[in-house]
């Protein structure tokens, strides 16, 4: 099952091992295949694995032709 | 994420996708690959939407449970039930999966052994690790999405000497049944919906003899109702261009090249090899197996089991065709009746990613 919702890096050791909030739960989190995670950072989980970090510039270009989307909808 | 939601956002995207589809000549078929896609696209509703708007959506090949053949998981019975001091770690509803020796649930285990569910690969290694004098075979049944994490847990069963842990290992990848759906030309369809996570790590280019080989055009996709129509519309608009390709609509998670960290474990750990699918028989190059060093954790190895193939479905089951997007859930006879969440007769029915409990859980959809 894939988790769509990201999780927001809390803390992490320096083996990778970590505790993400993901939607308001503090989650024990292996952090290994992210390189240089920081706590703040947003991450993708799946089985106890963050898999990739959530590009946030990324995430506002789509969010912003969402909204075009919207706007011209109501024009 | 609300504006992935948005009435106003869904609206406007079918609104584009409609005026698309009938430039394209409806109805346009495209199949999504992923389990969890399948489950998205009927839990908002969107199967019913899309398919006013001209678009019918077919479920594919993704849900690892389900591909995983009966062989497996009767190896896996066979294992809890006939040795002794063994713990059968495995994800929840591979428990569930009927077989013509029972389910995982229903076997009854041998001495001082027992079925775990576990959440990740590393809950069973935690268990190795405090059971010293137990096996503990992880059954791991995945796509890339999952395996890098069991990679990691034989590497460091490995490292730590832990020769008590074990894979049986149902892990397989994406790309390859596509090829084999094409090439078989039972599957009408015209574009595809690439899974989000399988692809967060193996990358966009993969699927690139989709386009080059076969012709048909393809988009990436995320999890909400928004990315999923986004990603539609690319396919839509790639075909009415006469331009197929692989669009990433997931930017936000899904980078060109994957996660290089995830895919050099997996390269370490793991090689590539000829296997087996439920539905879909003897594909090349589709399955992963521990390399040579790591053989010791091969479970298979260890115990001397032998995976033989055999017919998969339990009588009447038409799991395999679902799998391949040859029919519908609702067009198996034993849907909703013989077959119901309650007393599934095939995986479909029992993974939260099956067409056939998707179906069940969303009829309205």
């Amino acid at each position: 099952m894939c988790l769509g919702i990201p999780a927001k890096i809390i803390s992490l050791d320096e083996n990778g091992q970590g505790e993400v909030d993901y939607l308001g739960t503090r989650v024990k989190t292996n952090l290994a295949f992210i390189e240089n995670a920081r706590p703040g950072d947003w991450v993708i989980l799946h089985a106890g694995f963050a898999i990739s970090r959530l590009d946030e510039d990324e995430a506002r270009e789509t969010l912003a032709l969402l909204r075009e989307l919207a706007d011209a909808q109501d024009s | 994420m609300k504006e992935f939601r948005d009435r106003k956002v869904i609206a406007g995207l079918l609104r584009t996708i409609g005026r698309q589809a009938r430039q394209a000549g409806p109805p346009v078929r495209l199949m999504e690959v992923c389990g969890t896609h399948t489950m998205a696209i009927h839990r908002y509703g969107l199967h019913a939407l899309l398919l006013e708007a001209g678009v019918e959506m077919t479920s594919g090949p993704g849900c690892p449970v389900c591909i995983t053949p009966d062989s497996h998981h009767r190896a896996a019975i066979g294992l809890v039930s006939r040795r002794e001091n063994l713990v059968l770690a495995t994800f929840g509803d591979i428990t569930r999966v009927p077989t013509r020796d029972g389910s995982l649930q229903t076997a009854i285990p041998a001495p001082r052994s027992r079925v775990q569910v576990v959440y990740s690969p590393q809950d069973a290694l935690e268990t190795a690790r405090r059971n010293r004098d137990m096996d503990v075979v992880f059954f791991g049944a995945g796509f890339e999405t999952t395996i890098p994490s069991i990679a990691l847990a034989v590497k460091q069963a490995a490292a730590e000497g832990l020769k008590n842990f074990s894979l049986l290992s149902a892990l397989w990848l994406i790309p390859p049944p596509l090829r084999a759906l094409l090439e078989s030309r039972e599957v009408r369809i015209q574009g595809f919906l690439y899974p989000g996570h399988v692809s967060a790590v193996i990358g966009c280019r993969a699927y690139d003899f989709v386009a080059e080989e076969f012709g048909l055009p393809g988009a990436v996709a995320g999890f909400e109702p928004a990315d999923i129509l986004l990603a539609a519309a690319s396919v839509l608009e790639q075909m009415i261009r006469r331009s197929p390709g692989v669009e990433n609509e997931y930017k936000r998670v899904v980078r060109e090249d994957g996660n290089p960290r995830a895919l050099a474990l997996m390269n370490e750990v793991l090689e590539v090899t000829d296997a087996v699918w439920r539905g879909l028989g003897l594909i090349p190059r589709s399955g992963l197996k521990l390399r040579a060093r790591f053989a010791d954790f091969d479970a298979l190895k260890k115990f001397g089991l032998k995976i033989e193939p055999a017919a998969d479905e339990l009588p009447g089951c038409r799991c395999g065709e679902v799998l391949r997007g040859v029919i519908k859930p609702t067009d198996c006879l034993l849907f909703g009746g013989a077959c119901s969440p309650d007393s599934p007769r095939g995986p479909c029915m029992v993974s939260p990613e099956g067409a056939c409990l998707v179906y069940h859980r969303f009829a309205k959809s």
